[in-house]
């Protein structure tokens, strides 16, 4: 009785089993050093931790507090969403868009159609108006995502103030969204050939109201942290990656512009009327998690920049390809004309119908470039999807990042990397 | 008071009332001090949360009450009525003190800290020890036991490394914060606090916070490290350790601890305002002299507390505007910076006063 007793006392009293040594961690790559038992600790980083933005988990081998080994596991938000794009038509996928990188949705509907529509080969049938509205939604995509980005860098830093600033504003793009789209989350904005509905009244000078705010709350962000010796010291020289690493890795977007690279979709290979736009590319030099702050915080400028331009540039006239076949065809025509109700039919029960062959296209997301590769073999249905994912291939770069550093720099490699797992997961 | 005291009390000079005398006033004094020190905790406690919400553009709790001054009241009840839950493996004992520990220097540390003149014929100070200074900063020390005991206690990873990065935090940051106030004491001559405040009267020159600068600046970071408050909050450190030392505690154990750190706060915002800024003086209309009168005696207190809710709204403040050290920045800045700094300050008020004799 006692030895149980005993026994019992002994087992609530001891350290758990080390998971450590189990196979649990080794099972996710994880390449322990070569240290005697007890010289180094295994942690778990996630899934469901502050710092790691979603659902990521890292498998972190200490030192102390220095990191030896990391190793992320991924795949906890993911849905599948490739394997579901063939089992609908091309229009039925648009919400599920919404949904990879979930802080810039309307941006994923965009890409997508883009991708669609060149693979139909109507890119360049697209009505200015469409054109101009898709680059407004795109670019105010971007701003609301580096706002988060920012906002929950700093958080993680401590700043906490910085987050809820951006916060408010990132609320007012929320707001716009639900006035443009009728939703404010999942927008699903999107058709092919053109987009759901037209601007609402009054939502340009809405917009150009919430331009000139957001201004004013980038230099808030500016003043409060770019010369901030604490920010500075804590993100200078930290995660420092080469121009040719980024290269080798495959980042894009704003991580592979604060390495040096000057390489932005589009500027390289343009798509709707950005060639028609001024705005600069803001690069970084050093590759470090300050650089790659900067050339965000740069970025919204020239976002700004640009929507203020589309804001007076915006051209009337249609919003959608004037083809039944691509786009539905006004209801009250649908009402009174046989041609029309055929095309309406078609196009809700088998889906735009897409010649065979496969098209990629990339499109400059706020968090890089996100590819749609699409196969087709005709009909409504995509044979195949793929997804180029950008978070993907910036979390591919931590385990290199976090060797050799301490886990307070854990936090701010992550944060500036800025990635969502919606999207990378899939 | 019952009737047999006042009793003795009247009957004078007897060498029992004295002792009778005294008991009854200090008991009354740890009363109100430990009582007031409560209740400026769950008040800084509003104050940060609706000085917070002013900075970032929100409204704050202000549901509870008018403008949400029973919001503290609220939180406490929550904090009882929630799960106490004690995860397995936890080592019990240790796990118990902690939170304990943690309310207890910021209690004792005030016993010698003078928050006023005079109300009667008491001086308004628990104990008016001849060594005030020393006591203060043995018991904060005391502070790093609650810390390492949570992280010990805990037996998990992430209160471990909490507890290790605060205790290394706290050990150090008292040498800067010791070595820091020597030039006050090395004017003054008397390590008693009351003497402190007496030698900054006449003029507002006469504070500390002119004549050793440096001593003050050394203090107040030193001052922020000890309460683990932000920027060098590392053994909680939300967004890296989860909630670091604490992360394992819930229900009022949780709350003790968060206790603790506004109770470290507040009891170094009143050493600031005792050794740098005059304590319960102020050197206008001659309320730099022990008080003749009972409403003089109060304002005094009443001036002392101002200064003391000054430097939190500081602290605050901070808060609330900076990111976070990294914990190896702390400790350069600690060893390298104001250790360095604090014995060069030492020499340079010795050369003065030198000189000046």
């Amino acid at each position: 009785m006692s030895d149980q007793n005993n026994d019992r006392k002994r087992a609530r009293t001891e350290s758990p089993p080390d998971s450590g040594r189990s196979s649990a961690a080794d099972a996710f790559g994880l390449q322990r050093s070569e240290r005697g038992p007890g010289e180094t600790m295994v942690m778990n980083m996630g899934p469901s931790h502050p710092a790691t933005h979603g659902v990521l988990r890292l498998i972190l081998e200490l030192d102390g507090e220095i990191i030896i080994n990391a190793v992320p596991d991924i795949g906890y938000l993911h849905r599948g969403d490739e394997k579901i794009a063939e089992n609908m038509t091309y229009t039925q996928f648009i919400p599920y868009t919404d949904r990879l990188d979930y802080l810039a949705p309307l941006a994923n509907n965009v890409a997508y159609a883009l991708a669609v529509e060149r693979l139909m080969g109507i890119e360049n049938k697209l009505t200015p108006r469409c054109r101009y509205i898709r680059v407004i939604c795109c670019e105010l995509a971007r701003i609301s995502s580096h706002l988060l980005g920012l906002g929950s860098y700093s958080l993680d830093m401590g700043a906490m103030t910085v987050f809820l600033y951006t916060f408010t504003e990132r609320e007012k793009i929320y707001n716009l969204a639900e006035a443009l789209t009728g939703a404010r989350f999942t927008t699903s904005y999107t058709r092919i050939g053109g987009l759901a509905r037209g601007l609402p009244e009054g939502w340009t000078n809405a917009l150009a109201k919430f331009l000139n705010e957001v201004e004013v709350t980038i230099d808030d962000i500016d003043k409060l942290l770019t010369r901030n010796r604490i920010f500075v010291d804590r993100t200078r020289d930290v995660g420092v990656i080469s121009a040719a690493d980024a290269i080798d890795f495959g980042l894009t977007g704003a991580n592979l512009r604060a390495s040096g690279v000057e390489f932005d979709l589009r500027k390289a290979r343009p798509y709707l009327v950005y060639p028609e736009l001024e705005f600069d590319v803001p690069v970084g030099s050093t590759g470090d998690s300050y650089d790659r702050y900067l050339v965000r915080i740069e970025e919204m400028r020239q976002s700004v920049r640009i929507l203020r331009q589309c804001l007076k540039k915006l051209p009337g006239g249609g919003l959608n390809i004037d083809d039944g076949k691509t786009v539905l065809p006004p209801k009250r025509k649908v009402q009174t004309d046989m041609e029309e109700l055929i095309h309406q039919f078609i196009l809700v029960t088998q889906g735009i119908n897409v010649p065979p062959g496969e098209v990629y296209f990339g499109a400059e997301n706020p968090k890089g470039e996100l590819g749609f590769y699409i196969n087709s073999k005709g009909g409504g249905v995509p044979h195949r999807l793929k997804i180029r994912s950008p978070s993907f291939v910036s979390i591919s770069v931590l385990p290199y990042l976090l060797k050799g550093r301490l886990i307070s720099d854990a936090i701010p490699i992550i944060g500036s990397l800025d990635f969502v797992m919606g999207e990378c997961d899939r | 008071m019952p009737a047999e005291v006042v009793d003795v009390v009247d009957r004078g000079n007897s060498k029992m009332s004295e002792e009778l005398k005294f008991i009854v006033f200090s008991l009354m004094k740890v009363g109100a001090v430990a009582g007031v020190m409560m209740g400026m905790i769950a008040y800084v406690v509003l104050a940060e949360r609706r000085v917070s919400a002013f900075i970032q553009g929100r409204l704050g709790p202000n549901r509870v009450g008018p403008l949400g001054v029973l919001q503290p009241l609220a939180d406490a009840v929550k904090a009882f009525f929630k799960e106490d839950f004690v995860p397995a493996y936890t080592r019990k004992v240790y796990f118990w003190i902690a939170p304990a520990l943690a309310m207890l220097p910021p209690l004792m540390a005030v016993a010698v800290i003078p928050f006023g003149s005079r109300l009667g014929g008491q001086k308004m100070v628990v104990a008016d020890l001849n060594v005030g200074i020393l006591y203060t900063f043995s018991v904060v020390s005391l502070a790093v036991y609650s810390i390492i005991l949570a992280g010990y206690g805990s037996n998990s990873k992430y209160p471990f490394l909490g507890s290790v990065r605060g205790s290394a935090q706290v050990i150090s940051y008292e040498i800067a914060m010791a070595l820091s106030v020597i030039p006050v004491f090395m004017y003054t001559g008397d390590l008693n606090l009351s003497a402190v405040i007496g030698h900054q009267t006449g003029g507002i020159w006469n504070w500390f916070v002119f004549k050793a600068p440096i001593s003050f600046i050394i203090f107040l970071v030193a001052s922020f490290a000890e309460a683990n408050r932000h920027p060098f909050d590392f053994p909680e450190t939300e967004n890296e350790l989860v909630a670091g030392h604490n992360t394992e505690y819930s229900s009022i154990k949780f709350a003790m601890f968060f206790m603790g750190e506004y109770g470290n706060m507040i009891a170094g915002a009143a050493i600031m305002a005792t050794l740098f800024f005059g304590g319960w003086t102020l050197p206008v209309f001659g309320l730099d002299k022990p008080a003749e009168t009972l409403f003089v005696g109060i304002l005094h207190i009443l001036i002392f507390l101002a200064k003391v809710v000054v430097f939190v709204v500081l602290a605050i403040w901070v808060r609330w505007m900076w990111p976070r050290f990294r914990f190896d920045q702390l400790m350069d800045l600690g060893w390298r910076r104001l250790i360095p700094l604090a014995l060069a300050n030492i020499l340079g008020t010795a050369l003065l006063l030198w000189a000046l004799n």
